[in-house]
């Protein structure tokens, strides 16, 4: 289908169903920044220095809770080579606190740099910068901090007993209902139908709790930046972060100037997870360098990063479901208490919102608590929410299907949400692939390969919203026929490769013809930050439609040199043709062609599109996963895992696939051995590496992936966000398969070898 | 802070016995400078033990046993064919230590010195018999390894005293030695419990053992009831059970971040059983 028979609708961004054959998208190319990354040569947070530059060094408490009595900055300032010292007071004191997420401005300024009290180890009281990073670690131990400890509280379901201490008064919302410690300070409370009559049909009704600990997204690279601020309140700021229109934005506030006169460049990025869509220290380094008048680094260490930036919450969770023997839920109800440190926003809401939204339920009911404890922020860790309420519910269906001797793919399939179905969360699905997901794992050899003594197998669905949201793109000919494209939204999942495939595909250049450019805050118009899965659909969805106005550009300037009406133009493999014997006999114009005479026939020929898309596609997934339980010490291995997860259209499937291995990775750390380990003291035990587990590449089977293609009606292609959903089944998945291979319900995340055995023991006493 | 370079043990240790202020000695420094890196400890004076003569040799004796150089790293002792062949267990719990890069710098004189209770070599040089040479301001004496950690982070070397070489005795015959820790993950970790397990046959009779416990107490263990459990039998399910008793006895952990009282004491018995069965068929040959 030639290019100017595409009729838009809406904008143009709804899926074309009669665009089935592609020439570039559907290739797996090397990503354009791949080199760059082996070699060493990519820029990375740290790697960016300037003339004249400090480093600098943050001082952070040792309590969990205190209030902060003084701080004595005399004897670091007093230091050779100590150019700068700021607390609280340097920051802006003009942003109100306002309850709920109401003030999370003023959350953020009291994150990056405590007021009054401590809120957690790890927070920021104080910061220095000085002439060497040696310098000013030996300063900052020369800041005197006057603590007066309070009582602390790390534990959730602690946090929510009458007699907790109070983390923050007046913080609470007006959704909380009476009677619930001030800690609760949101409340979510979503459903539908009757859920006690529900229950009552159900011939087996099982109801149980469940508990996971927080985990940090544990990206590679540490946060960091270089900062440069001048009394004139311009500024330049070269950072790690997975959106910096949103640094800009926040950055702005804090230290109190004009959104437009901080230019933020994103860096090339580490890993983020959602973990870099917060500010840490990058409003601290412009406050410093505002007072030194110098340029300012400052480089999380691995311990900072586990203290002081965002891990996901923890949960304490209630479930009930109810079933017939024949597989039919009758009825759901979840109850999700989720803490997020000393600060609103864990995402109960998700949670509950996720929980069973795979599922066709006449009778739902589900209930958020957001609580508050002595932690530290808790930021977007991959699809916030949702795989901790995939563990509880998922596990509890395992159960139901074991009991009543029915086959977990089968049940599934025979609950599953279709287009059509009215959401437990409240909509009705658009066109949505879950069955095809379970179809595909049920027919995968996996599922019917046989097992080995100590082995168990685990099923679960999981399921993401994904987003759309404020997104621009630029794409500029030059003179040569080659193209640069420049998006808003920071690489995080080889998006370079996927823009510049889908622009090659709409202007049928080749694919190493586009030199794909993250953009900063200077160069184009606001782009909401890389999350949500939103950057192949959203970022891609406006590079089509840039590439699409270009297209239209490049046809007007071979109509005028013909001297034939526009219309009467078609593009097709990067030439300009007439589009029939009455619009005149012209030999095809290429691409190159046009460009190389741009200057002269109308100027640069450049392709915008800015916009709010809304048709993220949501996206589930089925995840089938063995594991082996040594019996004698509860060490658990993963010895198969396939992903079978619902992409929409795969623009460059290597990527898409590399998603999805991800998230099993990630869950099966979740899953098995990370977490957030707090003392008596409520400081954290672990913030290193070597006793934070994460998987270690030994410690990983291969991990299978299928990419099923339901199409996304709100995206040209189809494509939907990958990003995030393959992390929604492991943990449920993993749980499954080991509480089948060591004969014991494991309810309770991390499932380390301690509590494993524990559960063994508990199993071998009834 | 001051570096000093000694070209021999005496006057590492007259340099040490003279320093003002905290001292390390560094040889492979994955201990000193991770934790300078780390800053976590920063010494006043760093005596380097790298630049004297002989310290990176593996040396067969007269007696048959073996003298390691203080900074052989673990990958050269695991390259070392008859080292390995001999001494496979406490070759493989050396190896266990850190990555890739970290064996091509470790030794086992930092690992026994660092005095972590978790220390892997350490267990497995308990069992073999390892023996370590002490050098100070009155001469050299030779110590058991079992009797340089005093508690975490603490040995018995006094002021101005360093380790200058590492005995292991002849293999002889019909002996094998075994070592296993146990981790969450597959490696890169801090053992939960280590044991390490050195026996000697005649026929398929045990007739000499020693059994060394890591990370259940604040040092590593040599273990004489277990051994006891043993000795005499061809390690039989009975001897495995009193074994695996004796081991679990022996243990007196703590609860903290790497795992619970009741899990590291239950494991450490499960541990014994395995690795004996390993050492005994090494044994036999």
């Amino acid at each position: 289908m030639a290019l100017d028979e595409y009729k838009p609708q809406k904008g143009g961004t709804e899926y074309d169903p009669e665009k089935t054959e592609f020439t570039f998208v559907g290739t797996r190319p090397d990503r354009p920044d791949g080199l760059d990354k082996v070699t060493g040569r990519a820029k990375f947070g740290a790697d960016m220095s300037a003339p004249g530059m400090l480093h600098a060094a943050i001082v952070r408490s040792p309590h969990a809770h205190a209030r902060i009595v003084k701080i004595d900055t005399s004897k670091a300032e007093a230091m050779k080579g100590v150019k700068a010292v700021v607390t609280r007071a340097d920051f802006a004191d003009d942003i109100p606190f306002k309850p709920g997420m109401g003030g999370e401005l003023w959350n953020v300024l009291e994150n990056v740099m405590a007021g009054e009290k401590a809120l957690y180890d790890g927070h920021a009281v104080a910061a220095v910068a000085a002439t060497s990073a040696l310098e000013a670690r030996d300063a900052a131990k020369l800041i005197e901090v006057e603590y007066e400890v309070l009582p602390h509280v790390t534990d959730v379901d602690k946090a929510m007993a009458p007699d907790a201490p109070v983390i923050r008064a007046g913080t609470r919302d007006r959704s909380v209902p009476e009677g619930f410690n001030e800690n609760v300070v949101r409340y979510h409370e979503s459903g539908h139908g009757d859920v006690e009559s529900g229950f009552a049909e159900a011939d087996l009704v099982i109801e149980d709790h469940f508990k996971t600990e927080a985990t940090h997204q544990g990206y590679i690279e540490p946060h960091a930046c270089l900062a440069m601020l001048g009394n004139d309140g311009k500024g330049e700021l070269w950072c790690c972060t997975q959106g910096h229109w949103n640094v800009q934005k926040l950055c702005a506030a804090l230290v109190g100037i004009e959104q437009s006169q901080l230019r933020v460049t994103a860096s090339e990025i580490g890993g983020g997870f959602g973990g870099k869509t917060a500010v840490f220290i990058e409003p601290v380094a412009l406050a410093l360098s505002r007072k030194a008048n110098r340029p300012v680094k400052l480089v999380m260490s691995r311990s900072e990063v586990f203290r002081a930036t965002g891990p996901t919450a923890s949960t304490s969770m209630d479930i009930k479901i109810g079933m017939k023997k024949d597989g039919t839920i009758t009825a759901a109800q979840g109850t999700f208490r989720l803490q997020g440190g000393a600060f609103p926003g864990a995402p109960c809401e998700f949670t509950a919102m996720c929980a069973f939204a795979p599922y066709a339920l006449e009778n739902v009911h589900q209930v958020g608590y957001d609580v508050m404890t002595n932690r530290p922020k808790q930021a977007a860790y991959r699809a916030p929410g949702s795989p901790m309420a995939a563990f509880a519910v998922e596990s509890v269906i395992d159960e139901l299907c074991k009991q009543l001797d029915l086959d977990p793919i089968e049940v599934r399939l025979k609950n599953a949400s279709k287009e059509g179905t009215k959401a437990s969360y409240g909509p009705r699905f658009q066109r949505i692939g879950l069955v095809e997901t379970l179809e595909a794992a049920k027919a995968h050899p996996h599922y019917s390969a046989p097992l080995k003594p100590g082995q168990g197998r685990g099923i679960s669905c999981g399921f993401w919203f994904n987003h759309g949201g404020e997104t621009s793109v630029t794409l500029a000919m030059s003179e040569d026929g080659s193209a640069q494209l420049m998006v808003g939204t920071p690489d995080i999942g080889g998006s370079r490769a996927s823009m510049a495939l889908m622009a090659a595909e709409e202007l049928g250049i080749p694919y190493e013809n586009i030199r794909v450019t993250i953009a900063d805050t200077a160069s184009l118009g606001y782009n909401e930050v890389s999350h949500g899965s939103r950057v192949t659909y959203a970022s891609g969805l406006a590079t089509i439609q840039a590439a699409r106005d270009t297209v239209r550009k490049l046809k007007k300037r071979a109509a005028d040199k013909w001297g034939i009406d526009e219309d009467a133009v078609y593009w097709e493999d990067g030439y300009a043709k007439p589009s029939g014997p009455n619009a005149g006999e012209f030999e095809p114009m290429h691409i190159s062609k046009i460009c190389a005479k741009m200057g002269a026939t109308g100027g640069p020929i450049v392709g915008h599109y800015e916009a709010t898309p809304e048709g993220a596609g949501v996206s589930f997934a089925t995840h089938i996963v063995d594991a082996e339980v040594d019996p004698e010490t509860g060490k658990t291995s993963v010895v198969r895992y396939t992903v079978v997860q619902d992409a929409g259209k795969a623009i460059h499937p290597t990527y898409v696939e590399g998603q999805y291995q991800g998230g099993a990775a990630q869950g099966i750390g979740w899953a098995l051995n990370e977490e957030y380990i707090y003392g008596e003291d409520g400081r954290l035990q672990n913030s290193v590496f070597l006793d934070y587990r994460i998987p270690v590449a030994s410690d990983l089977p291969m991990i299978d992936t299928v990419i099923v293609e339901v199409p996304n009606p709100g995206h040209p292609y189809g494509v939907r966000g990958v990003g995030e959903t393959s992390i929604c089944p492991p943990l449920a998945a993993i749980a499954n398969a080991v509480s089948a291979a060591a004969g014991a319900r494991l309810r309770e995340l991390p499932m380390s070898p301690p509590r494993i055995l524990a559960a063994l023991e508990k199993q071998a006493n009834g | 802070m001051k570096y000093h370079k000694p070209q021999d043990f005496d006057e590492a240790s007259r340099l040490a016995a003279g320093a003002k202020g905290a001292t390390r000695f560094l040889a492979g420094g994955t201990d000193v400078l991770v934790q300078m890196r780390a800053d976590v400890f920063t010494p006043d004076e760093i005596i380097d033990l790298k630049h004297i003569p002989g310290v990176k040799d593996i040396t067969r004796r007269a007696d048959g046993g073996w003298t390691i150089g203080i900074a052989v790293s673990g990958a050269e002792m695991s390259e070392h064919a008859d080292l390995h062949a001999e001494w496979p267990g406490l070759v493989e719990a050396m190896d266990l230590i850190g990555s890739t890069q970290v064996q091509g710098r470790a030794t086992l004189v930092g690992n026994l010195c660092n005095a972590s209770p978790a220390a892997d070599s350490v267990p497995a040089m308990i069992a073999a018999g390892v023996t370590v040479t002490v050098t100070g301001p009155n001469g050299s004496r030779e110590v058991a390894v079992e009797d340089i950690p005093t508690g975490p982070g603490k040995t018995a070397l006094a002021r101005g005293e360093l380790i200058s070489a590492v005995n292991i005795p002849a293999r002889g015959d019909h002996g094998g030695d075994a070592y296993e820790r146990f981790i969450p993950r597959t490696e890169m970790d801090i053992a939960v419990v280590g044991v390490g397990i050195n026996l000697r046959l005649d026929g398929d009779t045990v007739t000499e053992a020693r059994v060394g416990l890591g990370a259940v107490a604040p040092t590593a263990l040599l273990v004489q009831e277990a051994a006891d459990a043993i000795i005499g039998t061809t390690l039989d399910d009975a001897a495995l059970d009193k074994l695996a008793a004796a081991t679990s006895a022996a243990c007196k952990p703590i609860n903290d971040k790497r795992g619970t009282v009741e899990f590291r004491t239950h494991v450490a018995g499960v541990l014994a059983r395995r690795v004996a069965l390993t050492a005994y068929k090494r044994a036999k040959g």
